[in-house]
């Protein structure tokens, strides 16, 4: 033991040959064990991933179908149908999101990493931690409380404030970040020439910390993309086509619950298409990131 | 006025041509002929309004939800947190079942994934190959990608099954006699989400572990392997004594993600409010009976009621994910923003 060894006791007993060797052999073993366990921990970790990513690839390859992209849902009964009208509505509530979450966001972070200083800095950063940690379903009462209250009916509005407000944090301090990184050299480099800092923020400083932003980007994205609680009371779900952001709407994550905790096998059939669907768009956006990610300016940092 | 400094600082500066810095008329030059103080204004004032807003947002999160819920804490006081009874028909609510299955569940995950994200984090920064630690810390990231609906799926049409035909039966032979496994093995119910959400929570305490392992020095490891210390020794007295603060901060930050789960352990738990000794009876979580039961609230004190839970949740995780933050923070601060393996 480690402990014998930084503190030897002085009337510690002499070990004989053969005791010292039980105890060396005891230590090895030990050792073994505690690797044995550790990797059989990893092994038990990835288990699940595989599990769900082959089950997913199952059951949902084969109802996948031109049909299910471009269809409405069809009533219990029927065969076929799709969830087109869910993939419109998903793609325009994450497009609301991302039209609220981005800028504010990458303000936000910029603000943190090129302004801001002591303590009222060191309370923002805290503030976006706490709301990074808020549960989705209570961002989404608050949307309900905010939008829906005000105008008396579920949107796909509401639906994007509730996904955007849940970007902010992370791209905020995913944001800092990367500006940080970014060598203050560079920006006194750009100031040297005369440039004005907000140029010199946004188009050198920025700039050269783009690839960390578009991460951090397309992180939030992939979070909020599967994000199904804040919308049930805000875009709601529908069953038919709507184009109109102040109606509302369907979404795919919406589409599978209500498919997966129906009691027809026919609809379960379609809520595994869909959650593959998802997860398709979703791990595409993840591995996009990592290859951005693994070139230019990232690589010195992650 | 900083032109002026610096013309007097500089007297041999070149002055900027128009002509070199791009051509007229297509992009705005880089430096203007003549600095003005206003957009450099304008613009921190904007970055200032969306830093600002954060707090805003906060602020406007507990208002919200303290102005929806003033109804349901005028007519039951701190009694709402207390009673067990959940009668939308009598206009009587209580919310001790919720929490009871809200504690349970991430306690149960809490059992389960501790051990699982503390190993896999150990395994990548200490013992693993070099090539396969940036595999396995990508699957573990993959496996916060997955959506909570996807793996709500999952559990119905997978884990519950398997729970209910071949590992509940076991449970229950072997230790049914703690009473924490009896009773009829549903499938769905208190185990299946403290499972599910075990699985949930593995990449968070573990990619958060790892950042703290990373960020114990490494003369520590090289000084209990220099006095002959095996590896195991190596990391247990030089890398996890360093690290458990840390890594306690990690698992409540679990704990705060486990408790806010929402779509998952709706529709596994079995959404029943009662509280139950056996794991394997259903549950009801604070955030299922809010998925569940918002858009059917009828009347203002149900609607009250069930917004009053999501202060109750919003305050709870509040206090779990400051408490973390500042134990992350007591051990990674100092350290460069991003230490990563």
């Amino acid at each position: 033991m480690p402990n014998d060894l930084i503190t030897p006791k002085a009337d510690a007993p002499e070990r004989s040959p053969s005791q010292q060797r039980l105890l060396d052999f005891r230590r090895k073993l030990t050792d073994r064990l505690a690797t044995g366990f550790a990797a059989l921990m990893a092994v038990l970790v990835i288990a699940p991933l595989l599990a769900v990513f082959s089950y997913l690839v199952l059951r949902g390859v084969g109802s996948l179908n031109l049909a299910f992209f471009t269809h409405l849902p069809v009533p219990v009964g029927e065969q076929g149908g799709g969830v087109a009208n869910a993939i419109v509505g998903s793609a325009m509530i994450l497009g609301i999101a991302s039209l609220i979450g981005v800028p504010w966001g990458i303000g936000a972070g910029i603000y943190l990493a090129e302004y801001g200083r002591g303590s009222f800095a060191t309370l923002l950063r805290f503030t976006a931690d706490v709301l990074n940690g808020v549960p989705s379903i209570v961002i989404g009462i608050v949307a309900y409380a905010l939008v829906v209250l005000t105008q008396k009916h579920f949107s796909a509005l509401s639906g994007g404030v509730a996904l955007g407000i849940m970007m902010i944090p992370t791209i905020t301090r995913a944001t800092e970040e990367v500006l940080l990184l970014v060598p203050l050299t560079v920006r006194e480099a750009a100031w040297g020439l005369g440039v004005s800092r907000w140029r010199a923020t946004l188009s050198v400083t920025l700039r050269t910390a783009s690839a960390g932003v578009i991460t951090a980007v397309m992180l939030a994205f992939a979070r909020i993309a599967g994000e199904t609680a804040p919308l049930l009371f805000t875009a709601f779900g529908n069953q038919f086509w709507n184009f109109n952001p102040n109606q509302p709407t369907a979404a795919l994550p919406l589409q599978i619950f209500t498919y997966a905790i129906s009691p027809f096998d026919e609809w379960h059939r379609l809520a595994w298409a869909g959650a593959l669907v998802l997860i398709a768009l979703i791990v595409g956006a993840v591995a996009a990131v990592r290859l951005v990610a693994s070139r230019g300016m990232m690589q010195g940092a992650s | 006025m900083r032109n002026l400094v610096e013309a007097a600082r500089f007297p041999h500066k070149p002055q900027p041509e128009p002509e070199t810095t791009a051509p007229a008329g297509r992009t705005i030059p880089l430096i203007p002929a003549k600095a003005s103080k206003v957009p450099d204004r304008v613009f921190s004032a904007a970055m200032l309004f969306c830093g600002l807003s954060l707090l805003t947002i906060v602020v406007l999160i507990v208002i919200e939800l303290v102005l929806q819920s003033r109804l349901s804490i005028h007519a039951f006081g701190w009694r709402f947190f207390k009673g067990t009874n959940w009668d939308p028909v009598a206009g009587d609510f209580g919310a001790l079942p919720f929490i009871y299955g809200t504690l349970v569940s991430s306690l149960v995950a809490l059992v389960i994934a501790i051990p699982l994200s503390v190993g896999v984090a150990v395994f990548t920064t200490e013992m693993c190959p070099k090539p396969l630690r940036g595999t396995i810390s990508f699957l573990t990231e993959l496996l916060a990608a997955i959506p909570s609906v996807v793996y709500g799926l999952w559990a119905i049409f997978v884990l519950a099954p398997l729970l209910r035909e071949h590992v509940q039966p076991w449970l229950a032979k072997y230790f049914g006699w703690t009473s924490l496994f009896s009773g009829p093995p549903f499938g769905i119910g208190m185990l299946a989400a403290g499972i599910i959400l075990a699985i949930m929570i593995v990449p968070i305490i573990a990619s958060i572990s790892r950042e703290v392992l990373t960020a114990v020095p490494q003369q520590q490891r090289e000084a209990v392997l220099a006095l002959g210390a095996t590896r195991w020794e190596m990391i247990r007295v030089g890398v996890l004594r360093n690290a458990r603060t840390g890594i306690v901060g990690a698992i409540i930050l679990g704990l705060g993600r486990a408790l806010g789960e929402t779509m998952t352990v709706t529709m596994v738990i079995g959404n029943t409010p009662q509280i139950a000794r056996s794991l394997f009876a259903p549950g009801y979580t604070m955030a299922s009976v809010i998925a569940n039961e918002f858009t059917e609230a009828t009347g203002d004190l149900y609607l009250s009621a069930l917004i009053e839970i999501g202060l109750g949740l919003f305050l709870v995780t509040i206090v779990v994910n400051i408490l973390a933050g500042l134990l992350v923070w007591s051990v990674t601060r100092g350290m460069p923003a991003r230490v990563r393996a």
